[in-house]
């Protein structure tokens, strides 16, 4: 049974995440004995990530390991990719302001490293407990950094919030994964649909992709099951929320992605009403609540709850393109994301970081600057030519036209037709009103990742668009 | 050769209009006149070479100059050609010399105007699109000079913009053509769809294996030539200014009077019959189109020359009359003898531009009164203008002796149109040569009126006014003695050519029009009393005008008060205006009111919009509510969606499935 370990070797798909967990338990050693290195750690955390960035991405070892438990394919290369690297900027956007936001602390780095190695284990998952584990080491690690800034009531209050409505999460997972041993006899995906497909359609199945799909919808803030992340987003360290708005919202993607596709193929009909009636949910909901925002954050959250629903609009095609759609909206929605969180992050006045949309009043004038990453970046979220975010949304409302959703597609794009509204209030605070306070300088890397998700977005049809659509191909070929 | 003639009136507008400012008026002047001038000058060259180049028998094919492919589009292959034929370089000769001449005279006449660089764009530009329209060798391209000269006279009739009245006349222009356009356009759509080509010569070509085809237009199946001759006349109905779409053109006299000249008397309004010339093959083979064409214009001959009769306004009166000429022309065409048609175009471009920069010397003189009321006794004061004046009419009223080889211009090809329509015979020839003949005498009568009333008798000007009149500098009078070299000659020297003999005629031609043999044959073998019925109206015309304005300064008022309904319906213009106010003005007015106020404000915005935004801004109140804080609601939010979930997948699932 453990062929597969003859070697060193034969561990090549898995090498990124050997790595990375070596590199975790060499940085908690460090961060022990080493007395105020937390700077150099998140440095060192930043160099380890981007380091397995690139090995994930030049090491073309695919495979099965561990007793079929693990899987490395293109699609998880190109997942891991996404979730490796939004992890490595997550970090980025943390260096200035780690202590102003209580997150100076050596744990940070090792925790972030933690979370992420959960992530490429969800990602390559192909087991239910493989599955389980993953998630649970990237939740435990998403857990504790919420509630990092120990002195502040309300991290604490969004630390707790997210573990106890987690738990209920993993709890619907746990039993969803249980009725599905039960009714198939399997743990390992791809045996999981290979019974299915022989035996007839059963209740038992059906309930338990139902409870293992509410688990995940639960990870990637789908409604009804998002109202933790408004709170959670909100209370925690702003570049906390910079961490969870990208990196994990893919890796949870992924999982589910490849859930559905590799275990439940033959139930196709099923898991799609369950994910169209998700998308509607979010998208519809996302864009009204979104409207009733005050605080930035919160705004933001609505906002990610929202492009959920529309990546979802690709998944509930069901079909090539779909996947397709969806692996690029990732890639586009983690480079927004980030170049979003960068401007929020670099304004920094005497009264503390801005929370609320009125504190962008005037920024046009005083930083002009950040001001237009702003509104490059809202724009793009709305979803307007020839910036990146059109295209995904481009790709995913092409796949549910193929898929003949042509209900999904209209309500799709009215949810974005009416979500335009908090962005473009966003842009009008910040061109049209008249400025407020003053702000201190913009951090050096902070500048550098507005500049360089800036140009993405920006110039995304004629620079990366074919590449990323190419890649895309070829991680989503790899799951028919 | 011909692209320069094209395009160096297109060059002096871009510089006059985009570097004007930078530049300088004066500049801006020069450039474009002395442009035009060359253009000028050259087109006459081409004229001669064209038109007498000798060798070049019947049927010669015309010079073609493709400047670049345009569409292509399945079988629609549209190139921009810049056709040179006889009738183009006739038509040539007129716009660039009438132009060039006009932009010479403005230089004078505008000379205390502002914004003179932006005129003489729009007279250049102007220039260009009728270049474009008669050197057009298919029918899009044409319709792009037919759109350009529009643009251009809505341009130039509201140049002087803060006035009310100028813009509402611009408008008027523009709508009015619009109507016309609209039947053009249709005419060109069907002409592809009937022949299959939008090439003039490759259009003729298929004419003969289409004629006595229907097509199905609105309520019936009708012969196709005929509907798409009748839309295309539509067209030039709205461009000349015809019978029931002519209620523009007086108006228009708002704009300054060289615009006048240029536009409305030589040059646009003349592109309707030169468009009939042009197509002549199709309207040769559609019969019923060539009555319509001899009807509107005889009745719009005879109706514009009662209006002319009574009217004060000086330039409003040239106007009627440049409305009655069109209407001579177009009965031309219609009775089949097209070289006559273009030939009254060709002199009556001359004097007719005569008159109105003459009129505009006057207007200049009387410190812009144009009144012609508040004028008289000045024939002294301005002698040259005088002169010009009486040298315009002479060649308007045509002056001369039958059966010689002596007479104004007017007096050719005026006469070659009437003996035209008597040759015609039957009804419709009667109908036509008796609406001439008494267009002629009215004709004759508003003519001499004018110039009774403006240069003749006692001085009704305020002393003031009297005191400064002055004749136009020279800048203005050489335009008019040159015009008025082409009002006494044009007509002896160009008749062989144009009507003289068969012969003659289709050698000039070269095949660019279809030549009638019979009908020049009849019209030159009329009666001798038919002959001299133009002459005869005429002299009658001008012993009234003497009696009534020279003889018996009272009969006039005596005339009116007698017959006062006839005169205020003269005055008043039929009440066309009137009568379009009442049909299409004021129920449009009414049904764009009620869309504005009762659909687009009240329902689309109130209803539609602000609703819309209300009703979200709802949904969200609600929705913001949902998000309490408390851990245990959210905790039973997920309860409910996984219930949700399970029932959704069983229910769901099992129709499906």
């Amino acid at each position: 049974m453990d062929s597969d370990l003859i070697s060193f070797a034969s561990l090549a798909p898995a090498y990124p995440e050997l790595f990375l967990a070596i590199g975790a338990v060499v940085l908690l050693m460090a961060g022990v004995f080493i007395k105020n290195a937390s700077a150099r750690l998140v440095g060192v955390a930043i160099g380890m990530l981007l380091a397995v960035t690139v090995l994930v991405i030049i090491q073309p070892a695919t495979g099965v390991l561990f007793n079929g438990g693990f899987i490395q394919d293109d699609f998880a290369r190109y997942m891991k990719a996404l979730v490796l690297a939004g992890s490595a900027f997550a970090l980025v956007l943390s260096v200035s302001n780690a202590v102003d936001n209580g997150i100076a602390k050596f744990e940070y780095a090792v925790l972030v490293v933690l979370a992420t190695l959960g992530m490429m284990v969800m990602v390559s998952a192909n087991d239910l407990m493989v599955l389980y584990i993953g998630i649970e080491l990237q939740a435990l690690s998403l857990y504790i950094l919420a509630a990092m800034k120990r002195e502040s009531a309300r991290a604490t209050e969004a630390g707790l919030k997210y573990f106890v409505l987690g738990a209920l999460s993993s709890g619907m997972l746990l039993y969803g994964a249980s009725l599905i041993y039960g009714f198939t006899g399997q743990t390992q995906l791809d045996k999981i649909a290979e019974v299915i497909l022989l035996s007839d359609r059963s209740v038992g199945v059906i309930f338990g992709l139902a409870f293992l799909l509410a688990g995940l919808a639960f990870k990637v803030s789908a409604v009804p099951f998002h109202m933790w992340t408004p709170d959670v987003y909100e209370g925690a360290p702003t570049p906390v929320t910079a961490f969870f708005a990208t990196a994990p919202k893919v890796a949870a993607m992924a999982l589910l992605i490849r859930l559905v596709m590799d275990s439940f193929e033959p139930l196709a009909k099923d898991w799609q009403q369950i994910i169209i009636f998700l998308s509607i949910a979010s998208m519809v909901l996302a864009a009204f609540a979104g409207i009733g925002q005050k605080n930035l954050i919160r705004m933001i959250a609505y906002s990610a709850i929202g492009h959920m629903g529309f990546a979802l609009v690709g998944l509930s095609a069901g079909n090539l393109v779909g996947i397709e759609g969806v692996a690029i909206y990732m890639a586009i929605y983690l480079t927004m994301n980030i170049g979003l969180f960068a401007c929020i992050l670099s304004l920094k006045s005497n009264n503390g970081y801005v929370r609320n949309i009125s504190d962008l009043a005037g920024l046009a004038q005083t930083r002009p600057y950040v001001a237009a990453i702003i509104a490059i970046m809202m724009f793009s979220l709305i979803g307007l030519p020839p910036l990146a975010g059109f295209f995904a949304k481009w790709h995913v409302f092409l796949a549910a036209i193929e898929a003949q959703l042509f209900v999904l597609a209209v309500i799709g794009v009215l949810a974005s037709a009416i979500s335009a509204f908090y962005y473009l209030r966003v842009v009008k605070t910040m061109y049209f009103d008249a400025p407020e306070q003053e702000f201190v300088p913009i951090p050096g890397e902070l500048a550098f990742v507005m500049g360089i998700t800036g140009f993405l977005v920006i110039s995304y049809y004629l620079t990366v668009g074919r590449t990323l659509v190419d890649f895309a191909n070829v991680a989503a070929g790899s799951l028919f | 050769m011909i692209e320069a003639i094209v395009f160096f009136p297109l060059v002096g507008a871009l510089i006059a209009g985009f570097f004007g400012g930078s530049i300088g008026d004066r500049y801006s002047e020069i450039i474009t006149s002395s442009l035009l001038v060359v253009a000028a000058i050259l087109s006459w060259i081409v004229f001669f070479q064209v038109g007498f180049g000798g060798e070049a028998g019947p049927m010669a094919d015309p010079t073609k100059v493709e400047i670049f492919r345009w569409i292509q589009s399945g079988e629609l292959d549209i190139r921009w050609v810049l056709r040179v034929d006889t009738l183009t370089a006739v038509m040539l000769v007129v716009v660039t010399s009438v132009s060039a001449l006009v932009h010479i005279y403005s230089i004078g006449y505008m000379a205390d105007d502002p914004s003179r660089s932006r005129f003489f764009a729009y007279l250049s530009l102007f220039t260009f699109a009728m270049l474009m329209l008669v050197t057009a060798d298919n029918f899009l391209q044409m319709f792009f000079g037919w759109e350009g000269v529009g643009l251009a006279s809505y341009l130039l009739i509201g140049f002087w913009y803060k006035k009310p009245a100028a813009n509402a006349a611009a408008i008027k222009a523009f709508v009015v053509n619009r109507i016309g356009d609209f039947g053009f356009a249709l005419g060109i759509f069907g002409a592809f769809l009937v022949l299959g080509h939008l090439d003039f010569d490759s259009a003729f070509r298929s004419i003969e294996a289409v004629q006595g085809t229907t097509i199905s237009f609105l309520w019936g199946e009708w012969d196709a030539l005929t509907v798409v001759t009748l839309l295309l006349f539509m067209g030039a109905m709205g461009k000349s200014a015809q019978f029931l779409l002519h209620t523009w053109l007086p108006d228009a006299m708002e704009g300054p009077t060289p615009v006048s000249a240029l536009i409305h008397a030589a040059t646009m309004v003349t592109a309707g019959v030169f468009m009939v010339a042009r197509l002549s093959p199709m309207f040769e083979a559609a019969p019923i189109s060539m009555t319509v064409v001899l009807y509107v214009g005889a009745v719009t001959a005879f109706f514009a020359a009662t209006i002319g009769l009574v009217q004060n306004d000086i330039k409003r009166v040239v106007a009627y009359s440049t409305m009655s000429q069109l209407g001579y022309m177009f009965v031309a065409l219609g009775a089949g003898a097209y070289t006559a048609g273009i030939f009254h175009l060709f002199t009556h471009a001359f004097f007719k531009a005569l008159l109105f920069l003459g009129a505009g010397a006057v207007i200049h003189a009387m410190h812009h009164e144009q009144d012609m009321r508040k004028m008289g006794g000045i024939s002294r004061i301005i002698p040259k203008t005088y002169l010009m004046m009486i040298i315009g009419t002479l060649a308007l009223t045509g002056v001369g002796i039958p059966g010689t080889s002596i007479g104004f211009a007017g007096f050719f090809s005026k006469d070659a149109i009437i003996e035209a329509a008597y040759a015609l015979g039957g009804y419709n020839g009667q109908f036509a040569y008796w609406s001439l003949v008494i267009a002629a005498l009215f004709t004759s009568f508003y003519s001499w009126r004018l110039i009774h009333l403006t240069f003749h008798g006692k001085p009704r000007a305020s002393q003031e006014v009297m005191a400064h009149a002055h004749e136009s500098p020279n800048v203005m009078m050489v335009p008019l003695y040159l015009l008025a070299a082409g009002a006494i000659l044009s007509g002896v020297v160009f008749y062989k050519v144009f009507f003289g003999d068969f012969d003659s005629i289709v050698q000039f031609f070269a095949g660019s029009l279809v030549v009638n043999e019979q009908i020049i044959d009849d019209a030159h073998h009329v009666p001798t009393l038919v002959k001299w019925s133009a002459t005869i109206a005429m002299a009658l015309g001008f012993v009234i005008a003497w009696y009534m304005y020279i003889r018996r300064p009272d009969a006039p008022r005596r005339l009116a008060n007698q017959h006062a309904y006839l005169y205020r319906f003269l005055l008043n213009k039929w009440y066309f205006d009137e009568l379009y106010d009442a049909i299409f003005v004021r129920p449009t007015m009414w049904l764009g009111r009620l869309l504005w106020k009762g659909l687009d404000d009240r329902i689309i915005d109130q209803g539609i919009v602000e609703g819309l935004g209300a009703r979200v801004k709802d949904v969200t109140a609600r929705v913001v509510k949902l998000q309490s804080g408390y851990i245990y609601h959210y905790a039973f939010a997920m309860l409910i969606g996984v219930a949700a979930l399970l029932t959704w997948a069983i229910a769901a699932g099992g129709l499906l499935g």
